[in-house]
């Protein structure tokens, strides 16, 4: 009996280490300097040097990204937010005909399948044209469109259990659907906008593909200013890895205090 | 007052609903539109725009745009792209591999936690850790690992006393790598998906076949797998999507070299519309992908509803 469960931790333990010992290495090479990280060596004296430079050196531009992508991803996650949780309402009790719900769920997960690149480029026209190019307002659209159709189906899954009494209950008390939806229907579902916040503002925060091509130096997101250590001619490892340290810190955060949002999300949008 | 107040109260239910009825129009439009616009704004008409793009060549002179027609010739021109060819096979197999691995892999863990008795919760956020990072970031991180010279993988390999390998580097080994890089990315995600749907599944089944005195291969074999074939088939449906997806890790890791051996189709897409700056044919190649893409979809929902008439 112990030794069957003594296999199962032995074999979770190595599954773990392998998930934190990347995470950890790259981590510690952002306290390194480039030579103790390049001769290989395990001596370790931890600097501070990598941070600092990525943070405040006059040729970065991190904290800048930082505060684009804190910007887009709130203003993304806000309208994503919204326009999802007030569609999933609309079609789902609001009796718009069969077909309206059925085209805009299929095109939605048709939308959800087209590579973020093949938009990108599209995206890129258009927004140029109107002189959207280059501007966090462009990216903020990208990202709410591209986490739009999540949105409305994670928020369709809690629409759907809000019990149909109490909403004939609040129409015979005369409430209008407008009132019913903010002040009935909102608290009831507060839990899958919980899950719901947390997954687009995650994944605004990690998109690479849309805001490489959408953005410029003073537009750039974190994940863009990441990519461009690893670019330039001699690859900035210990840079590189600083930064990419100070990316991580959001999510970190958010796994020490939304873990249960996170997995309510992730499995909820999944498997209802 | 009074008169008044006696006249609503009979007429009420006739007369009240006439201006509400109005109102829950206006609400049930507003309510709807704000993702309707953003969807058509954002989301269709971009497929217009590329669709249009897509019979033109665009040249630049001096900044402004010259519009070319040429017809059908970029789509003509696709199956002729070695880029192309490359990237479909390279996309496919990555998918299959990285899909197949996570779903194994996953699902061991998930078995594995659903047994322990203690540190199910410790685990669980455990795993969830890769998920939260950036495709950028996970990139970043295997480009650490891998690195010929000072990754940690071969420090490890060179211990246990075997040649170093160039992970990323040697055409034989680099797609192997990405798709390692994508399993240790998401097999969490199906972990997450597995464990949740194995802890739905209910008891009583369990406790009739252990009266039987099934073994516990038998409980997996002829309990666990055949109530747990939905979420399978739904997660390897999730993760099948974003495979196809796959950019960002590619970017980073090796751009898709060393010469066409981890080209995969987003990243050919990217190449030839941005760097090359074809946008016309970019176009092209956009629209062919989503068609194709349109294509597995609907087979792909067709063969469900076979399935499920079976």
């Amino acid at each position: 009996m112990t030794q069957r469960y003594s296999l199962a931790y032995l074999l979770l333990a190595v599954s773990g280490l392998i998930v934190v010992v990347p995470v950890f290495w790259i981590v510690l090479a952002g306290f390194r300097t480039p030579i103790s990280l390049l001769s290989g060596t395990w001596q370790f004296d931890p600097v501070l040097d990598n941070f600092l430079e990525v943070l405040f050196s006059s040729t970065s531009d991190l904290l800048l990204n930082y505060r684009n992508s804190i910007i887009v991803g709130l203003a993304s996650t806000c309208i994503c937010l919204a326009a999802g949780t007030l569609a999933a309402w609309s079609l789902d009790r609001l009796n718009w005909p069969g077909w309206v719900t059925h085209v805009f769920l299929g095109w939605a997960l048709v939308f959800q399948m087209i590579p973020p690149v093949a938009l990108a480029s599209a995206w890129f026209g258009m927004e140029r044209a109107v002189h959207l190019d280059n501007t966090l307002i462009g990216l903020i659209l990208a990202h709410a469109t591209l986490n739009l159709p999540m949105a409305v189906w994670l928020m369709g899954v809690f629409v759907r259990d809000v019990p149909n009494e109490l909403v004939e209950a609040a129409k015979i008390d005369g409430a209008s659907g407008r009132e019913l939806f903010f002040s009935i229907v909102l608290p009831i579902i507060a839990p899958g906008l919980a899950a719901t916040t947390v997954l687009c503002f995650v994944f605004s925060w990690n998109e690479f593909a849309v805001a490489l091509n959408l953005t410029a130096k003073e537009t750039a997101t974190v994940p863009v200013a990441i990519a461009k250590f690893a670019q330039d001619y001699q690859i900035q490892y210990t840079q590189m890895a600083a930064t990419a340290t100070l990316s991580i810190l959001p999510a970190l955060v958010l796994l020490l205090i939304g873990q249960r949002y996170i997995v309510n999300g992730l499995t909820t949008g999944a498997l209802k | 007052m009074t008169q008044a107040g006696i006249s609503t109260a009979s007429i009420a239910p006739l007369a009240r609903p006439a201006r509400p009825r109005e109102d829950e129009k206006l609400w049930r439009w507003l309510s709807f539109s704000p993702a309707l616009l953003l969807m058509l704004a954002m989301g269709a008409l971009p497929l217009v725009n590329l669709l249009a793009t897509s019979f033109f060549d665009v040249t630049w002179t001096s900044g402004s745009a010259n519009w070319q027609p040429v017809g059908l010739a970029h789509y003509r021109e696709l199956p002729a792209d070695p880029l192309v060819a490359a990237g479909i096979t390279n996309t496919v197999l990555f998918a299959l591999g990285a899909v197949f691995g996570q779903l194994v892999l996953g699902l061991i863990l998930a078995l594995l936690v659903t047994r322990i008795p203690r540190g199910k919760v410790f685990f669980r956020a455990l795993f969830i850790l890769p998920i939260l990072i950036p495709g950028i970031v996970v990139g970043a991180i295997w480009k650490l690992m891998l690195n010929y010279d000072f990754g940690l993988v071969n420090q490890l390999i060179g211990f246990a006393g075997l040649t170093a390998q160039d992970w990323l580097g040697d055409s034989g080994t680099a797609l192997l790598s990405v798709i390692a890089v994508d399993i240790w990315h998401w097999t969490p995600f199906c972990f997450l998906l597995f464990l949740a749907g194995i802890e739905a599944l209910p008891n009583d089944i369990y406790e009739a076949s252990r009266m039987d005195g099934a073994s516990p291969w038998q409980d997996f074999r002829y309990i666990t797998l055949p109530l747990m074939i939905p979420t399978i088939a739904v997660t390897a449906a999730f993760r099948l999507v974003l495979a196809f997806k796959v950019f960002d890790e590619v970017y980073l890791l090796t751009g898709g070299g060393p010469g066409t051996a981890t080209e995969v189709i987003s990243f050919t897409l990217y190449q030839r519309f941005f760097t090359e700056d074809k946008v016309g044919y970019g176009a092209a190649m956009a629209i062919a992908v989503i068609f194709v893409i349109s294509l597995l979809l609907i087979i792909g929902l067709q063969g469900r509803r076979l399935g499920r008439t079976a």
